[in-house]
């Protein structure tokens, strides 16, 4: 299942639609699939999508073009890269943060996992 | 906004019974409903009392602003599938859809005639030989080839398998996307059909107790799994649907939803938090324990959405 329970499915399409937009996937002034490819790939409600686009569109992260469709706006990338920033250390940090303590695992041990995760990531892509 | 279907205080009474109590309810067009609750709830009743094929004990029903009674201008726009639909027994599925196309303005059959290869259906074989999936099969083409103003299915899916069921809710979707109309879809495989929605009706004995857009139910409760003790003092005053214990711990559904300083709270205290799907919830809400009276339940729900 690509939707999650317990969350509103406007907000998760906005939020898939950004990280495409962050991971290049979509690229700015390229053109975002119709309400309606969305609704038939997620299975959901075409008025929902819609809900979720529109967002977006509200937002100045997409633009409508009338009669062709609708396009990333140029910047967006950089926008949305600076919100996903600041959500980061609430997000990610502090749950790690609090793991980290449960299991005793000291602040300086963290950083060093942190670094040993960032070498793997970059052999990896070698 | 206007509206499509319009019920006011309907009750319908069996000999000994009380099938539906004062119902109350507006649709609006251009949408699709989901009408849902368990076995013997309503929904069958205020469907055919919708369609004409039923008649109340007392109350309003209006359906594009008429009585549906005899009355062909509101008959003509409504198509309604039902769970046991009889055909003539000469029939054919080849003539069902016949007689189908030649009652309902909107019917396109060219939907129907790649409903047909999707769900392999044999056209000439008589209705009577078909199976149990085949004959829901010929229900379900029906009313989505009829692209009616407004389209009932009552749980329109006995018989067809997991991948015939996906088939009915993928072309739905798509049909509906590119020919908007209003749908009431009644159903108890609630998961499967909660995205698709965009309203919420629940019955329960006879009465409405959830009637809100799916977005707003959806976060609308949660889930908390912890020290019996901690958890109560996490939930404080708020309202609570469900609970099971297990040895020390609790794991409580209650309604609302959580800031982010409410999150943080729960992890701090070593709180697992999890969604509740609308199932979950439905099934919390129409099992015994749920709040006496419609009332009260529709006062915590909209609560609950705020």
């Amino acid at each position: 299942m690509l939707i999650e329970d317990g969350r509103p499915i406007f907000q998760q399409i906005a939020e898939r639609i950004e990280s495409d937009i962050i991971d290049g996937t979509l690229a700015e002034e390229s053109q975002v699939p119709s309400t309606n490819e969305f609704a038939a790939f997620y299975r959901i409600n075409p008025a929902t999508a819609a809900k979720g686009v529109n967002r977006l569109v509200d937002d100045g992260i997409l633009y409508k073009q009338r009669g062709i469709g609708m396009f990333v706006s140029t910047g967006a990338r950089t926008v949305l890269i600076q919100r996903r920033r600041e959500q980061f250390f609430d997000q990610y940090v502090q749950p790690l943060a609090r793991e980290a303590r449960k299991l005793g695992i000291e602040p300086d041990e963290l950083a060093d996992m942190i670094r040993q995760g960032e070498h793997a990531l970059q052999a990896g892509a070698q | 906004m206007k509206t499509i279907i319009e019920v006011t205080d309907l009750t319908k009474k069996y000999r000994k019974s009380e099938a539906l109590r004062g119902i109350n309810l507006a649709l609006e067009p251009g949408r699709i409903y989901g009408l849902l609750g368990r076995n013997g709830a309503g929904k069958t009743t205020l469907m055919s009392i919708l369609t004409a094929q039923g008649f109340a004990s007392s109350g309003e029903v209006r359906v594009f602003g008429e009585h549906p009674y005899e009355n062909e201008r509101v008959l003509n726009r409504i198509c309604f599938i039902r769970e046991s639909q009889k055909y003539p027994d000469s029939f054919t599925a080849e003539h069902a859809f016949k007689s189908a196309s030649l009652f309902f303005a909107n019917w396109s059959q060219e939907l129907a005639d790649r409903l047909v290869t999707d769900f392999q259906l044999p056209l000439r074989r008589n209705i009577k030989k078909l199976s149990r999936g085949q004959l829901s099969a010929v229900g379900v083409i029906i009313g989505l080839a009829s692209r009616a103003e407004l389209t009932f299915f009552d749980e329109p899916y006995l018989g067809l398998d997991a991948v015939a069921r996906q088939l009915f809710y993928d072309r739905l979707v798509e049909d509906y996307s590119r020919h908007p109309r209003t749908v009431v879809l009644s159903s108890h495989l609630i998961d499967e059909v909660a995205n698709l929605l965009e309203h919420v009706i629940v019955i329960d004995q006879g009465r409405i107790i959830m009637d809100d857009d799916a977005e707003t139910i959806r976060g609308s409760a949660f889930t908390v799994v912890g020290s019996a003790e901690k958890v109560r003092t996490f939930l404080g005053s708020r309202e609570v649907v469900h609970t099971d214990n297990f040895a020390s711990l609790a794991s409580v559904t209650a309604l609302g939803t959580l800031n982010e300083s409410e999150t943080r709270e729960a992890a701090e205290l070593g709180l697992e938090l999890a969604p509740v799907s609308l199932q979950q919830l439905i099934v919390r809400k129409t099992m015994s324990g749920s709040p006496a009276t419609p009332e009260a339940a529709d006062r915590t729900l909209s609560e609950a959405a705020r």
